[in-house]
Parts: structure tokens; sequence; C-alpha cells
């Protein structure tokens, strides 16, 4: 088993972070793992991009070669990697960031303000993440995400990264769709 | 500022025995297990972190973490921790690293043990902060002025900045001399998981203390090629410490051309007489195979990436990781290299250690180089690439 996956956004929405808890998720549920990052110079706003290469065998060239999974949260960062992706590999936007055809698209940021607050989209698409690459138990996820967050907002996260999952979930129902 | 190494005290305040960090906190974690009880830095990126850690972990040890103005400062004050007897580090990166040279030579000159982690990204001058690369490589072996020896060590794994780290301790320590680790932005800034070493794995190695009492300890003589015992300041020893050349009761001696030479070249040999046991090399060999790889930190793991794939298309590749570079370890390159053709040496910079090898297999194999600067690590296609195809001349 290996998944390459490649998250990217601007600075600021968390982008880094969702792929430190993704990394940590999958050695917690006993893989190999490792999160590499690349950022600009400015301590908000500019590219952001977190990637995450989990694996059952050792890993080598850390980077992403070939991504199962690109998730964009910004129209640059889908306009930039939008479109190297592995064949049957998913490109994973948020429908109200980024303008794209032919994606699998989901609510991230607006599910991300019916739970509490905008500020946890990251960990909505973590938990949509999680569900479709299918190789980290929801509950090793949630453990690790509550680990990683300030002290204070463990109700705030646990509910963005169910609901994340469930989005996944129930996504042959709901108004979004690949 | 010398004290006892409590383990169990250390990692209470470590945690985990296994976690997921990023390499500059490894480095962290390496010291510290190293026994180093003084930080001195400037932040700059991507080494930031390494300071940040221990301005939150160091201090809960009971040791001294300051923040000094800019990175000369930062390696004086190491110093001058050493010789009040702690263990001692800074971290930097490229333009921090240039200002470091000369208390690097101070250090070399006054045998003061300490650690410096060079979280290497792209050049030159300021050049991309954000993106790694390996373009200090020489400027560690000949950045400082004047004949001198280095320690130089090149992690290729989180782990390894913890391995590394702690090592790097144990080898100034015993050879009383700046020991190098020559990170990166890529793997400083890598999160990967790492196992925290057990009690029983844990050896701490120290500088020779004086033997004799005060008035009769001579603070620069060598016995046998090994580094001088070493006084602490305000332990009662004198000791003249200067960066003019000087005798062996430490006093300038500037105009004494036997002098120089006998101190110099004890300086020298005390690393360069070492170099096999310095040597840390791990070698993945084919049967069969006409060429091989050199390769040494992040872009081993490229290298290892292009082994994989070359091999899954049958073809036969040997393939050299680095963990020492300096002193450089020759023999074992020459080995390896025997019977080999080619060997490609991939690093992310336009060609610096490919130079070392070549001059080590002067007259065998063929060196080649492959050459990435940019900021995005070697892709391993480009690699196999070069073993098929040839890679550029050095």
């Amino acid at each position: 088993m290996k998944k390459e996956i490649r998250i990217c956004g601007f600075g600021g929405q968390g982008i880094i972070l969702s792929g430190v808890i993704l990394g940590e998720a999958a050695t917690r549920a006993g893989y190999q793992a490792v999160q590499t990052q690349s950022y600009g110079p400015e301590s908000r706003g500019g590219a952001a991009r977190a990637e995450v290469v989990i694996s059952s065998e050792p890993i080598d060239y850390p980077r992403v070669s070939s991504a199962d999974v690109v998730v964009a949260l910004s129209q640059a960062g889908y306009d930039k990697f939008g479109t190297e992706v592995a064949e049957n590999g998913v490109v994973l936007v948020d429908e109200t960031l980024v303008d794209a055809e032919n994606v699998m698209s989901a609510p991230f940021t607006t599910t991300a303000e019916e739970v509490g607050r905008k500020i946890v989209s990251n960990i909505v698409m973590l938990g949509y993440l999680g569900a479709l690459i299918d190789v980290i138990p929801h509950d090793v996820l949630e453990s690790t995400v509550l680990d990683n967050i300030p002290a204070g907002t463990e109700d705030l996260n646990r509910r963005a990264v169910r609901a994340g999952r469930d989005l996944w979930l129930n996504r042959g129902s709901g108004h979004h769709g690949s | 500022m010398v004290r006892e190494f409590d383990y169990n005290r250390v990692m209470k305040v470590l945690g985990s025995r296994e976690k997921f960090a990023q390499g500059d906190v490894a480095c962290v974690y390496g010291a510290i297990l190293g026994g180093c009880d003084f930080f001195a830095g400037y932040p700059i990126t991507p080494a930031t972190e390494v300071a940040e850690t221990m301005a939150v972990l160091l201090p809960r040890l009971g040791g001294a973490v300051m923040q000094m103005e800019d990175e000369i400062a930062s390696l004086s004050a190491v110093i001058g921790a050493a010789w009040a007897g702690g263990r001692a580090l800074t971290a930097t990166s490229g333009p921090g690293f240039s200002l470091m040279q000369e208390g690097i030579g101070y250090a070399c000159m006054t045998e003061a043990p300490c650690v410096i982690i060079n979280v290497q990204r792209s050049g030159p001058s300021t050049g991309q902060p954000t993106e790694p690369a390996q373009g200090d490589m020489m400027q560690a072996r000949w950045g400082t002025h004047g004949d001198h020896e280095i320690i130089a060590l090149a992690p290729a794994s989180v782990q390894e900045c913890l391995d590394l780290t702690r090592l790097a301790f144990n080898l100034a320590e015993e050879y009383r001399n700046p020991v190098l680790v020559m990170t990166d932005g890529e793997v400083g800034h890598m999160r990967e998981k790492i196992v925290l070493p057990a009690e029983e794995d844990i050896k701490l190695v120290e500088r020779s203390r004086p033997s004799g009492e005060p008035g009769t300890h001579v603070p620069f003589r060598a016995v046998d090629g090994a580094a001088p015992e070493m006084a602490a300041f305000g332990t009662g020893f004198h000791t003249y410490v200067t960066g003019l050349t000087h005798n062996e009761r430490g006093l300038p001696t500037t105009d004494d051309a036997d002098e120089h030479t006998r101190l110099v070249g004890r300086l020298v040999g005390k690393i360069r007489d070492d170099a096999e046991r310095l040597t840390r090399v791990e070698i993945d060999s084919e049967e069969g195979a006409e060429v091989g790889i050199v390769s040494y930190g992040i872009s081993a793991r490229s290298a290892a990436g292009a082994v994989r794939l070359a091999r899954a298309d049958g073809r036969r590749v040997s393939h050299m990781r680095l963990i020492s570079v300096f002193p450089f370890p020759e023999r074992a390159v020459q080995d390896f290299a025997s019977g080999l053709d080619r060997i490609v040496v991939p690093e992310m910079n336009l060609g610096q250690i490919c130079h070392v090898v070549r001059e080590a297999l002067e007259g065998g194999s063929a060196v080649e180089r492959v050459s990435k600067i940019g900021g995005e690590i070697i892709p391993p296609e480009e690699i196999v690439q070069a073993l098929i195809d040839g890679g550029e001349q050095v």
C-alpha cells in the first residue's frame, strides 16, 4: 500500500497542519509516513503546500512523485497542481474556493461554518480525506486531530473532523459530487 | 554549567519515546540526549525551529538559551560556554553560517568543543530562504581561513537528525573541535516517526579533564595525538585562550615557525589521522554492477529511490551513502568504487562533493554529477537517467 497526497492552498489555511496530522495519524495506524512542506517567505498568504506519503514499506524519496489525491483549497493551488495527478487519482477541491470542472468538490468552508467556525475547514477537509483514502481508522485520525489543536477547541475540531467524514459517507445524497 | 546527565529527568521533559517530529526538532532531542546544556542562536529560516524548541525545552532541564544579536555572537557565546565546561550548540542556515566562519576557525584553534547545525538553504546570499539546498558543503570544509580539519555529518532522515546531533556532541568532546551537522531545509522541515534512544543506549563521551593540580596543568599539551586535557573556567586552572598561534602553555608565539607548524599539524592530525575511525557510510552493493552512486543527506533519499526504480527495471547499480562527509571517507569511497566504471554523485548544488569524490578516485572510476538547484529535491528519475545516459561532467 502506498498513497501519495498533496494538499495545496495559501498560508494561514492550516494546509501544513492538516498534512502533519494526516502523516502522524498514519504512523499511529502502523504505517510509514513522511510529511514535507513548501511555503513562501511570507508569514501569511502566499502559496502553501503539504505533501504526505503513506506506505506499508520504508519510504525513500519523501516527496510526491505521482499524486493519488490532490486537495486544492485555493484557486492558485488548483491551477498549479490540479492536473498533476496519477491515472485514477482524485482531485478534490473546496467548492466555495475553487472553480473547477470534472473534479470532486465538497463544501469544506460552509460545513466548517455550520459546525462553528470557518477556521476548522482544514479539519473538515481532513475528515473527508481520511474517509476517502480509507487507510487510517477514523478514531485514530480524530484522536490525532485532538492532540494537535489548541486546548479548549476540542469540541469544535471533533465536530469538524466528523462532519468531514460524514460529507464523504453521504456524498451520494448531497448536493456535491465528483 | 557542568552537571550530571539524568536520563529520567530529560525524558520527563521530552515526553514519549516515539514521536512524529520535524528534523529541526529531532536535532534538539539529539542535542539534549547528547548532554547539551547551552544554546545560543539567532533565528533564521529554515533553522528557527531548533532555537524555538531549545528555548522551550532546555531551561526546563537547567540549561541556558540565549538569543544573540547575530550569528557571530551566537558562535562566540557557544565557544565561551564550551570553555566554561558546557556542551554547547548553535544552529543556523547559509547566511548565518557565513558569519560563523570566523568563530569556527577560533573554535578549531582554541580547541573548543561545540556543535553547529547548518540547515542548508538555497544561496548565495539570502537566496531562497524557504528552499532546501546542499550548497554549503565546501564552505563547511574550507569556509574558515587557514589550515584546519573539520568533522561534518549529513543526516538523511529525521531519525538521523537526532542520532547524528547526539553523536556530534560526543565527537566534539573527544576531538575538542567544532562538529558540523549539515542538514538542509527539506530534512529540517520534514516530519517522520522517530524513536528516542533508551537509557542503556546513551553514552556520553566527555573531554578529558586536567589530571594534575592547578599550577602543573599545561593546557595545550597533547599526548599521543589525542586532544589536550581541558580545564573549565572557574575551576582554579590558569589558562590563556587565544586564536594566535600559541605554545603548549597557551601563550602567543606568533613568530616561531616551528611552534606554528607543530600546533597546526597537531590540530589537523588529531582528526586527519583518525579519518577511518570517523568514517560512517551505508553501502547497498549489487553484484555485477558497473555503475554506482555516492550520495549524502537528502539527496541520498532520491538516490535510494533511483536505485529502487533502476533495479525494478533490471539494471544493476550500487549505492554508497556518506553519513560522515568530513573528514572525507576516502578509503571507503575507493573500496566501494573498486570495480565500478562510473560513479554518479547527486547533489543539490552545481557540483561540490563530486570534486572530492573525483580526487579520491583519480585514475579509477569516472565521476559524473547530477545537479539540481532552485529548491526542488532531486527526483529519482533524474538520477536513473544519469545512470543510463551519463551525468554531467565533473
